[in-house]
């Protein structure tokens, strides 16, 4: 009889199984998910939380992730309704792979900054102290759309008379670690591991912000981030992914993005470069 | 009724034990189909696959090396002697097991690093542990070192009082019956511990990216190179994957055997 009973359990355990993995379908709540570039994270939950309050029953979920990350994740299939990327590269990898509806717009711009350690334990106060031997730096892989940037600034620094032809090899030669997303490059420097690490302008702007101190790079040399937006082909909720990325690029949605660091495009439809 | 029962029975265990195979062995299987052997060797030749593959081997076997220097007397005392707030330390030393991987490398930055608690004074003597190759070993050891003490510490307790009794009335010391009695008796389990210590250190990420870093050839092992390459070469990505489960099976495998020879 023991035995029996156990056999109960089991199969009852089984059908709660069964009964959980359904739930989701009988959810009364619209649900919208948004595939975001790491970056992103603190303006656009903010815009996450007003647009749920200006649609009653919907919940915007994200996925904060490396903007290679959420492509690869979008071609292994995962169901999304929004792609925002911190680079056209892969934005145009999703297009050219038909995972995008219609075209993607710009929506935000972001310039890089090198980063150090408030304490400064290497005395960097100029873009030229970063090519000084046994300097610390971070930045991130070149995978990783900030560290492929990166790299483009130092190659159009070299080409300056005041920094000198040798200057990328001498910076190139000073990497401790090629970080796997922009946040890793953040946290070392925060520690004050890293003397010295390269991001976002909206990255030193983080809740981290108070750890490290900025220092600016000139216009002419920056590589300056352009941030495209889609509505993904075969969105569960397409309309309410259109009504989101009409947000982001709305006056609102605009200086949410600003107040953390990034450039507005402002509004009006432009295409993705 | 009783036939009813123990066919559903097996029915149910049937399906318990296809659906572990469903989920541990089908994933493994259709990495391995989907590699052409004649690809996988023509990539094994690039240099970078074979820095990240060198790399891994002499860190993990370092790591390795490292746990069974410190576990051994560790196990050895936690198996014979008793003393208070011995549960306490038994679970700080399991506690890698259970923490994120990445945690365990925050906590070592936090630690070990420039600005740690004993990163500071290592500093003074012109010491740096992050983004260094040691850094590696340290977050692989750190990491490993429960999968060592667990076999190993139970291989001990069960090695039989009397035993060790025996030893000391015939005037062996406790250093020559340790050597002499105990470890040659838990034998198996010692290397049973070895092994799981060793798979767990070639396998580590989480721990060695957050202190260590990524940098190749100094501090990007075959993991690390693997999660890189997914996002520009998902070849390169699969014949590292591929390497890695065929030197863990190896491991595992020479595991059984060896065991298996000893007793």
């Amino acid at each position: 009889m023991k035995r029996s009973r156990s056999v109960v359990t089991v199969l009852s355990l089984f059908s709660v199984l069964v009964a959980s993995s359904s739930r989701t379908a009988a959810q009364r709540t619209t649900t919208l998910t948004v595939f975001a570039a790491a970056s992103l994270t603190e303006p656009f939950s903010r815009l996450g939380k007003s647009f749920e309050a200006a649609h009653p029953g919907t919940t915007v979920r994200f996925n904060f992730s490396g903007s290679q990350q959420l492509f690869l994740q979008i071609q292994q299939g995962a169901k999304a309704d929004v792609l925002a990327s911190a680079d056209a590269r892969w934005m145009q990898t999703a297009k050219d792979s038909g995972l995008v509806e219609g075209e993607p717009v710009l929506f935000a711009r972001n310039e890089l900054v090198v980063i150090v350690p408030v304490a400064n334990p290497a005395v960097i106060k100029r873009l030229q102290d970063l090519s000084r031997s046994g300097v610390k730096l971070v930045i991130a892989a070149d995978a990783v759309p900030v560290g492929h940037y990166t790299r483009e600034m130092l190659a159009r620094l070299s080409s300056q008379p005041e920094f000198g032809s040798n200057y990328a090899q001498q910076v190139l030669a000073n990497i401790a670690s090629y970080e796997e997303n922009v946040k890793g490059v953040i946290a070392k420097v925060q520690l004050g591991e890293a003397d010295a690490g390269v991001v976002y302008r909206s990255d030193a702007k983080g809740p981290g912000a108070s750890q490290v101190s900025v220092l600016t790079i000139p216009d002419a040399a920056n590589v300056i981030a352009s941030y495209p937006i889609a509505v993904l082909r075969g969105a569960p909720s397409p309309e309410l992914a259109k009504a989101f990325v009409e947000l982001v690029r709305s006056a609102p949605g605009q200086e949410s993005l600003e107040n953390s660091g990034f450039r507005a495009v402002g509004p009006g439809v432009q295409p993705s470069p | 009724m009783k036939l009813l029962r123990t066919i559903a029975v097996r029915a149910l265990v049937g399906l318990a034990v296809g659906g572990l195979g469903f989920l541990l062995v089908l994933p493994v299987v259709s990495l391995l189909i989907r590699t052409p052997p004649g690809e996988l060797l023509t990539r094994l030749g690039r240099p970078e696959i074979q820095q990240a593959l060198l790399l891994s081997l002499e860190t993990s076997l370092l790591a390795t090396a490292l746990v069974l220097l410190l576990g051994l007397p560790a196990a050895y005392l936690l198996a014979t002697r008793q003393f208070p707030g011995k549960r306490i330390v038994e679970v700080l030393f399991e506690l890698p097991m259970v923490i994120p991987p990445t945690v365990a490398g925050l906590i070592l930055l936090l630690t070990f690093g420039r600005a740690g608690l004993l990163g500071k004074s290592l500093g003074a003597w012109g010491v740096s542990l992050p983004f260094t190759t040691a850094a590696v070993v340290m977050a692989q050891a750190f990491m490993a070192a429960p999968f060592f003490l667990g076999p190993v510490r139970a291989g001990f307790t069960t090695v039989e009082h009397r035993y060790r009794e025996v030893a000391a009335t015939l005037g062996a010391g406790e250093f020559y019956s340790f050597f002499r009695v105990m470890l040659p008796l838990s034998l198996p389990s010692v290397l049973a511990g070895t092994a799981m210590a060793c798979a767990r250190a070639l396998g580590e990420f989480g721990a060695t990216i957050t202190f260590a870093g990524n940098l190749p050839g100094v501090t990007q092992t075959m993991p690390l190179a693997v999660y890189v390459e997914m996002q520009q070469d998902l070849g390169a990505a699969i014949t590292l994957s591929v390497l890695l489960i065929l030197l863990s099976f190896g491991l595992l495998l020479a595991l059984r055997y060896g065991q298996s020879r000893v007793r």
